[in-house]
């Protein structure tokens, strides 16, 4: 091969597999050179069940943010929950509540927030009060168990 | 007695050829003031080490998208889970199997061209008569050979899980009528840039620069004979791809 055809083959090659990395990394990784910018919000669950670091908050099934910690709380004892959530959506008001929901029936758990009807909107820092723990399976069955003896019992 | 002494020399061999690798970095890496001194020559080698290669790395990377594919469908079909067969596929492919098996199929397809190349030159005394001339071959030869590697490494590990995750969608859009839409939805929402296209692209860094070490460096210390090459290219594709075996071991252990 001619040395022109070798530089026309070597520069073929590496516009292609450049254009495939950063294909990889646009597309796939779905990388945002300055990731819009967040807020943070903190709430109290009882349980958080299998909730887990990462994991979407949603507004009417829309993806607003995602969970950024999850700790205890010291004194008492229940779990504390921080969401990041995006800046683009600075309109949750104050008394939304905050329900920990999972996606079918044995799927993922996420956080569903409720929109309140106040007029003052949740700002970096806010806390949401109205909560709902997870729903845990066992505990369930064990509703569902004392009840029946009831019944039976009656 | 004797059992003892075979242990004691073969680990003082171990050691010693350690040694010898580690001390050829330092004349090899001076060898970058090529990328500006003749590209040329870069040029020629980005050729026959890169282009050469794409065509078994892009059939390699399609035929392993294809069978994730299959395995992902019905592995994750038994959970009603088949949505997410894309990200399945491309978290395979941007971590793992991109960057180790384009190191594999690169040991063996270029490392062993680059060793056979520069042992025969070496036998043939090529490098003998070119220091004679006051030309180093250390930038002549071993350099270009040793840089087009480390740069072409990378990016046809890129080229290999595009490749693948093309595979993957042909099979399940095609074959096992997965959604096409959550294929590609599945994929963006789930993979991190940062920790598994870079992860995946470091580790390539990382293989590349191994795979090409390795592999002027058992050509340009192999014995000038017939049968020192042929031992010198096995001896490269066999420790390069050991090597890149337990380094992909360690960083996978170290960065996830």
């Amino acid at each position: 091969m001619t040395q022109k055809g070798i530089e026309t083959s070597v520069g073929v090659f590496m516009l292609v597999t450049l254009a495939a990395m950063i294909w990889l990394v646009l597309e796939i990784g779905n990388w945002t050179p300055n990731a819009s910018s967040t807020y943070e919000v903190t709430a109290y669950f009882d349980n958080v069940g299998g909730l887990s670091v990462k994991a979407p908050v949603t507004l009417a099934g829309v993806n607003i943010g995602h969970v950024a910690s999850i700790g205890i709380d010291s004194e008492d004892y229940s779990a504390r929950v921080i969401f990041q959530i995006l800046d683009s959506y600075d309109n949750i008001p104050i008394d939304s509540g905050a329900a920990i929901l999972t996606s079918g029936l044995l799927g993922a758990q996420y956080v569903g927030i409720d929109p309140g009807a106040e007029e003052n909107y949740l700002v970096h820092g806010g806390q949401i009060d109205v909560t709902q723990s997870a729903m845990v399976l066992e505990n369930l069955i064990g509703q569902i168990l004392i009840r029946t003896a009831e019944e039976t019992k009656q | 007695m004797s059992l003892l002494l075979q242990i004691g020399r073969f680990s003082i061999a171990i050691v010693q050829h350690l040694g010898r690798r580690g001390k050829f970095l330092p004349h090899l890496l001076p060898g970058v003031v090529v990328l500006y001194k003749r590209p040329k020559l870069l040029i020629q080698q980005l050729y026959s080490i890169g282009v050469m290669t794409v065509l078994i790395v892009a059939v390699a990377g399609l035929f392993v998208g294809m069978m994730l594919g299959f395995q992902g469908y019905y592995t994750l079909v038994d959970f009603g889970a088949e949505s997410s067969l894309g990200l399945a596929v491309a978290l395979f492919l941007t971590r793992e199997l991109g960057p180790v098996l384009t190191a594999l199929l690169f040991a063996g397809r270029a490392g062993s061209a680059i060793t056979a190349e520069i042992g025969l030159m070496r036998m043939t005394q090529q490098l003998d008569a070119m220091e004679m001339m006051a030309v180093d071959p250390m930038i002549h030869v071993v350099a270009p050979r040793f840089f087009a590697a480390f740069l072409a490494m990378p990016l046809l590990a890129a080229l290999f899980s595009v490749v693948g995750l093309g595979g993957g969608y042909i099979v399940s859009a095609g074959l096992l009528n997965v959604d096409p839409g959550s294929y590609w939805a599945a994929m963006e929402s789930g993979v991190d840039v940062y920790e598994d296209v870079w992860g995946g692209i470091l580790k390539s860094i990382v293989f590349g620069f191994v795979v090409s070490w390795i592999s002027v460096f058992e050509g340009y210390y192999a014995l000038p004979s017939t049968n020192g090459i042929s031992k010198a290219t096995t001896r490269a594709v066999v420790t390069a791809s050991l090597t890149v075996l337990g380094f992909d071991y360690l960083l996978t252990a170290i960065m996830f």
